[in-house]
């Protein structure tokens, strides 16, 4: 049993050298975003009574309940402040953890690279190992550095402690459960995929338990490691137990990964592959038909998330206005999204988060073309008669066509659940056009991506980095007061705030063209250079 | 048209290294054509300039009558290739690849497919993910060779492929050379270059080093001569082109460069020959020489 171990050292070693840049990175990314929301909280919460009708607005309005969880010592300064980047925080901690587990298990034995280092002196347990190792000292690292460095900019010692383990702690939860993914599916993209399912469900048991009344089930947002985040109460008791429950959860789950490992072979998954046809089917005759085989599967899981999260939205967006009832609260509404109208703001600050996560969507699918480039399976296509146009033409349109489906799925089902649940039908259109006006910024980002893939391929995490700036700008621009110009930067600024104000198509057509003009220098580049690994 | 592949002072470099360094390559239509090379000389970088992949920093190339880079879609609809690390869909079966890529460049033959598939032993039922290295190489090849084109360019294409296989490869190119195909070859298997080609070119460093018939680079090697003569041996070892001399008695071995056979042997009888035996250069020697690295060279020049 021990030799199985025998390499893990090795192993964590080639690992951080692996991740030298990503992991400070996403570290650094995480602290400035607590940090900021710590730095803004004093000015914007001077005295027990501002905070006291922020966090009461908060936690009576159920939709941002269910997105943030609850304010849980209504005075307390931390409280109030960290709330919202508590549950963002936890997402993105959550995500790193799933990437770095599966990066450094799934992804290295698919590749082919892991059973290179399995016929060295490396134990079977070694790679898991080593992998966790590295997620849990990044988690650690990080719950570190957000204590001391919110501590620093003015919130409560102990507290600020209690929010860097809170975060940490679903860190390692998450490192957990991505351990046994790996371990299900037999491709990386799986792994990830069936992570971040997870990961959906248990963001949404909590939000069921915290927007419970006290009849209700409340009691779901303990079977959620991010729930267990928030039942940590920073800065509101700062329950340590609750630890407790996030590491005897770690080590069951990490157990069950081991015994997934000792069980199967190296490179299978526990889902065994089946046959498929012998022939391709008559419609399998263009790059088209190929890149949407291979992205099919995953468009329709987006949909499917997207419809359903427009449901959800819809659902709860007649609810807002009549649990405000301060004039603090509605400017406490005002400032996490729009001006007047609460329902309105709340439909206007929703559809750009949902505008952000389409924009996730349009990356990842049109950086299918660096993926499948580097994999060399774009040689193939390229060297039979396929122009290098036609193919990026072929993986942009599922990317640009894809995005755009599911806003329209969420548009759909949030406004047919909205008109449902208000009675009035004709609030369907306000809502459908709400969540459609996001797409031309989305589309600037996927053109991002085409540009760097087509003049800079082993830069095209400039995507990603482009859509982290966007967020930040967007979400803590207005809380630091940022000057307009810094704002504009995003192209999330330019979408008009409809329904609350009126759609002027200017700045839409504005960055369509951006978009187009992006895609286009990105298809020049594309075309004159060397097709690399 | 007499040339299918005409390239000359070719270049591509990758920052301070020069992969391709004036590299000529003249393949003519309708021959076989071995394309050798230690690991690195730029077998596979020549070969992605052919397929217009990586664009020439200098030198001319013709393929088919057209410009590799330019006219890649045209052009491809002519040709086939078949890498030496195949790279599949994870989630497309073998039989998928074969379609779509052929369907790609134009069409193929059914009932050629049908009779590779048997021959090679492969189940196109199989998800790329699931297939060993050889059979990763069976699809491509199955997919190249399946299609109606008048070049195949294969880079290592039996790279994992078990001797029976091989066999069987062989058996499809010498076909393909009947029907009048144009095939470059690189490859490490002396073996298989020595059945199939017609002519090769052995390259170093990004530079052509050797182009001919097999026959031709013969007579650019050594022939290895071992006598016993009647009376001891006079100026054998002052006579151009005599290496490696060892006389035992009246036992002499010696290599001689093939174009002083002549001199030599004219020598030997004047001493008188009582027994001979002449073993002309193998295969293995000829490509080690060419093979044998630059430091090596550069020794020997001093």
């Amino acid at each position: 049993m021990s030799s199985g171990f025998v390499g893990t050292g090795a192993l964590v070693r080639l690992g951080l050298r692996r991740d030298r840049i990503m992991l400070p990175a996403w570290i650094a990314g995480v602290v400035v975003l607590a940090v900021g929301s710590a730095a803004a909280a004093a000015d914007l919460y001077p005295t027990v009574e501002s905070r006291v009708s922020a966090a009461t607005a908060a936690n009576n309005t159920t939709a941002l309940l269910a997105l943030y969880g609850r304010v849980y010592d209504p005075t307390s300064l931390g409280g109030i402040s960290m709330v919202k980047t508590g549950g963002i925080g936890a997402v993105l901690i959550a995500l790193l953890s799933i990437i770095v587990v599966v990066r450094h298990t799934r992804a290295e034995e698919e590749s082919g690279r892991l059973e290179l280092v399995g016929a060295t002196v490396v134990g079977r347990y070694a790679a898991l190992t080593a992998a966790l190792i590295i997620a849990v000292a990044t988690n650690v690292v990080l719950a570190l550095l957000t204590a001391v460095s919110i501590a620093g900019a003015g919130l409560p010692t102990a507290g600020s402690y209690a929010f860097g383990a809170a975060w940490g702690g679903v860190g390692i939860a998450f490192a957990a459960i991505a351990a046994v993914t790996a371990q299900l599916s037999s491709t990386a993209r799986g792994a990830t995929s069936l992570g971040s399912i997870v990961l959906g469900v248990v963001y949404v048991l909590r939000a069921v338990g915290d927007t419970a009344g006290p009849d209700g089930p409340s009691w779901m947002s303990w079977l959620s490691p991010i729930g267990w985040g928030q039942q940590f109460r920073p800065y509101a008791g700062d329950r340590w137990w609750v630890l407790l429950i996030t590491f005897a959860f770690a080590v069951v789950v990490i157990g069950g990964a081991y015994a997934l490992v000792e069980r199967r072979d190296v490179g299978a998954g526990l889902i065994a592959d089946r046959l498929g046809p012998a022939t391709a089917p008559a419609g399998l005759r263009s790059p088209f038909a190929l890149a949407w085989r291979l992205q099919r599967g995953s468009l329709f899981g987006w949909l499917a998330a997207f419809a359903g999260l427009g449901l959800v939205l819809g659902n709860i967006a007649g609810n807002v206005g009549g649990f405000v009832d301060s004039p603090s609260a509605r400017e406490m509404v005002a400032k996490l999204g729009g001006q007047q109208g609460l329902t309105d703001a709340f439909i206007s600050a929703e559809m750009g988060i949902m505008g952000f996560v389409a924009a996730i969507y349009g990356i990842q699918a049109a950086l299918r073309l660096r993926g499948e480039e580097a994999g060399q399976r774009a040689e193939p296509l390229l060297v039979a008669s396929v122009s290098r146009t036609r193919w990026v033409m072929s993986h942009l349109v599922v990317a640009l066509g894809g995005s755009a489906l599911l806003l329209v799925a969420a548009g759909l089902t949030a406004g047919l659940s909205h008109g449902a649940q208000s009675g009035d039908m004709g609030r369907f259109g306000p809502v459908f056009v709400t969540a459609v006006l996001q797409l031309p910024a989305v589309w600037v980002l996927t053109g991002i991506v085409v540009l760097a893939f087509g003049a800079a391929p082993r830069l095209v995490v400039a995507g990603w980095v482009a859509l982290v700036v966007f967020l930040m700008l967007g979400q803590l621009g207005p809380l630091l007061e940022l000057d307009q110009w810094a704002m504009d930067l995003s192209p999330f600024t330019h979408i008009p705030r409809f329904p609350v104000g009126d759609v002027d198509p200017v700045p839409l057509v504005w960055l369509v063209l951006i978009a187009v003009a992006l895609v286009a220098a990105g298809l020049v580049a594309f075309r004159r250079r060397d097709i690399t690994t | 048209m007499t040339e299918a592949i005409s390239v000359s002072g070719l270049v591509k470099a990758y920052g301070p290294t020069r992969a391709l360094d004036g590299l000529d390559l003249t393949v003519r239509t309708g021959e076989v054509h071995g394309f050798l090379g230690p690991n690195g000389a730029g077998k596979s970088t020549t070969i992605r300039v052919l397929l217009g992949l990586l664009r020439a920093d200098a030198g001319t190339t013709r393929l088919l009558g057209g410009d590799p880079w330019k006219d890649a879609v045209t052009l491809h609809r002519r040709l086939a290739y078949v890498p030496g690390d195949v790279t599949l869909w994870p989630t497309l079966s073998g039989g998928e690849v074969i379609d779509l890529l052929g369907r790609l460049r134009g069409g193929l033959n059914p009932t050629r497919r049908a009779d590779l598939l048997e021959r090679f032993e492969l189940d196109p039922r199989k998800k790329g993910r699931a297939y060993s290295k050889g059979n990763r190489q069976k699809v491509a090849l199955i997919a190249a060779l399946a299609s109606d084109v008048e070049l195949l360019i294969l880079d290592e294409p039996t790279s994992g492929l078990d001797p029976l296989m091989e066999a069987v490869f062989q058996e499809c190119v010498q076909e393909e050379r009947v029907q009048g195909r144009t095939v470059l070859l690189s490859s490490h298997i002396l073996a298989e270059v020595e059945a199939l080609c017609d002519r090769v070119s052995i390259i170093r460093n990004g530079k052509t080093v050797e182009t001919g018939t097999l026959t031709e680079l013969r007579h650019l090697t050594r022939t290895s001569i071992s006598a016993e003569l009647a009376s001891a041996p006079n100026g054998l070892a002052a006579l151009p082109g005599v290496h490696d001399l060892k006389v035992e008695g009246l036992r002499v071995h010696f290599d001689v460069d093939t174009d002083q056979l002549d001199a030599v042997l004219r020598q030997l009888t004047q001493a008188g020959v009582r027994s001979l035996a002449s073993h002309p250069p193998t295969l293995e020697q000829l490509f080690l020489r060419h093979y044998e690295s630059e430091s090596t060279d550069a020794v020997m020049s001093r």
